[in-house]
């Protein structure tokens, strides 16, 4: 359970997921999808009940393999891609020397351009989408948790996106996605999972039929 | 050998962002030198009455600056939520603390080596007792300034008014601090008295607060 004062966001939650699987969670605004989002990334903490993530109970020991992208860029406006992911890097303990391949192998991963000078803050809204889903694979994630990573994009940089995201699951990496745009990962999703009021109401296989 | 890597890392990208944005910079220096400037005009002392007053006057300017600087070292961390992509990192909590504590030394100390001669000059200052002990009575005091403020502006990042909340919060606690400053301060600009009681309370308050701010930092930085 979450509670924000007398707001309980999250009521509840027993799950448990698969590793190497992709799943969409679903509901409408206020069903507490980005809580449990936060919660799994260690952002909130539950106020009641535990998690467990990637075999562990203390997510803090787990940072290290969880990689997190939210609504709002995560990115410094006034530094270039490189220059982002380079400091990011350096918080995961990525040797110096390897630090640079590291961001550039990311970069390149969401087809990006890794000499790109210009700062983040002129991208486009599709690109710092993407440079975004970049730092929060940086550090090579097994848990990839996406908040709402087609918002404010276009059809052609949504789809985009969603194959990139498909393709994370394919290198064996977890990957969950709350998003209003599930016909975006439709071919893709493992399961999807309807959310409503702080519970978890429906999982299924298609996009069809999910909400319960 | 990380919480080293951190603090530089964290360090090195604060300075580039306020290179380029001289966001803090230049609202401080500003406003320092809107201070001299009024403040000579609005009393004309003489050179006797300026040894008094000088104390006061600039670390009261500074103090007032720092605040701008402050409130922009978390302020940039809020913009796109860039603190979340810290706190969901493996990286400790106190490198932040330090990095940015350790940023905003350097602004503020920059800050006083450019507005110093401008004092001197405005006020016609000539200290009568030992002038090299207001170096360490400098760094103690900006120390004293921004460890507690990196702290408290933390802290009120999640309020609504944070910009009026950090000096609500900042103000009182810094008192003894700035006794000691501008005691210490006028001591060695009148050369009346010795300055040696109130750099110890620089020193002591300097090591209680810095130890409880790194202490409580996590603490801050993981409340939702």
């Amino acid at each position: 359970m979450k509670q924000f004062g007398r707001f309980a966001a999250l009521r509840g939650v027993t799950a448990e997921f698969s590793a190497g699987k992709l799943y969409v969670i679903l509901g409408d605004n206020g069903a507490g999808k980005t809580t449990l989002l936060r919660t799994m990334a260690g952002l909130a903490h539950s106020t009641r009940g535990k998690i467990t993530v990637l075999g562990s109970e203390n997510i803090q020991a787990s940072r290290a393999q969880i990689g997190y992208m939210a609504h709002p860029s995560l990115l410094y406006d006034e530094m270039s891609g490189m220059e982002n992911l380079r400091y990011f890097a350096k918080l995961y303990r990525i040797p110096a020397g390897e630090v640079d391949r590291r961001c550039r192998e990311a970069i390149l991963s969401v087809k990006l351009d890794p000499d790109l000078e210009r700062p983040v803050g002129q991208y486009s809204q599709g690109m710092r989408q993407r440079m975004s889903l970049a730092r929060a694979l940086v550090n090579d994630p097994e848990l990839l948790l996406l908040d709402e990573p087609f918002s404010n994009v276009d059809a052609r940089s949504a789809a985009e996106m969603a194959g990139l995201v498909a393709h994370a699951r394919d290198r064996g990496k977890t990957v969950f996605v709350v998003t209003h745009q599930a016909a975006q990962l439709e071919l893709y999703a493992d399961e999807f999972i309807w959310m409503e009021s702080g519970r978890i109401v429906n999982r299924t296989s298609a996009l069809q039929g999910a909400k319960g | 050998m990380n919480f080293l890597t951190v603090t530089r890392a964290t360090l090195a990208k604060d300075i580039r962002l306020e290179w380029r944005s001289k966001d803090a910079i230049n609202a401080m220096l500003f406003f320092s030198l809107l201070v001299v400037v009024i403040f000579s005009f609005a009393f004309d002392p003489t050179a006797e009455e300026s040894r008094r007053i000088a104390g006061g006057l600039v670390w009261v300017a500074f103090l007032f600056a720092a605040i701008v600087a402050l409130n922009q070292t978390w302020a940039r961390e809020l913009r796109n939520q860039v603190l979340d992509a810290y706190r969901v990192s493996p990286a400790p909590a106190i490198p932040l603390f330090l990095a940015k504590a350790v940023g905003n030394f350097i602004f503020v100390a920059a800050l006083e080596a450019l507005m110093t001669p401008l004092f001197i000059a405005f006020y016609r200052l000539r200290p009568l007792g030992p002038g090299w002990q207001l170096i360490p009575i400098a760094i103690l005091g900006t120390w004293a300034l921004v460890v507690n403020g990196t702290f408290f502006a933390a802290m009120s990042l999640r309020t609504r008014a944070r910009e009026i909340m950090l000096p609500l919060l900042l103000f009182p606690l810094s008192i003894p601090a700035l006794l000691g400053m501008v005691n210490s301060t006028t001591a060695i600009l009148t050369g009346e008295t010795s300055p040696a009681f109130w750099i110890a309370l620089l020193v002591a308050y300097d090591v209680v607060f810095t130890t409880a701010c790194l202490l409580l930092f996590e603490t801050v930085l993981e409340a939702e």
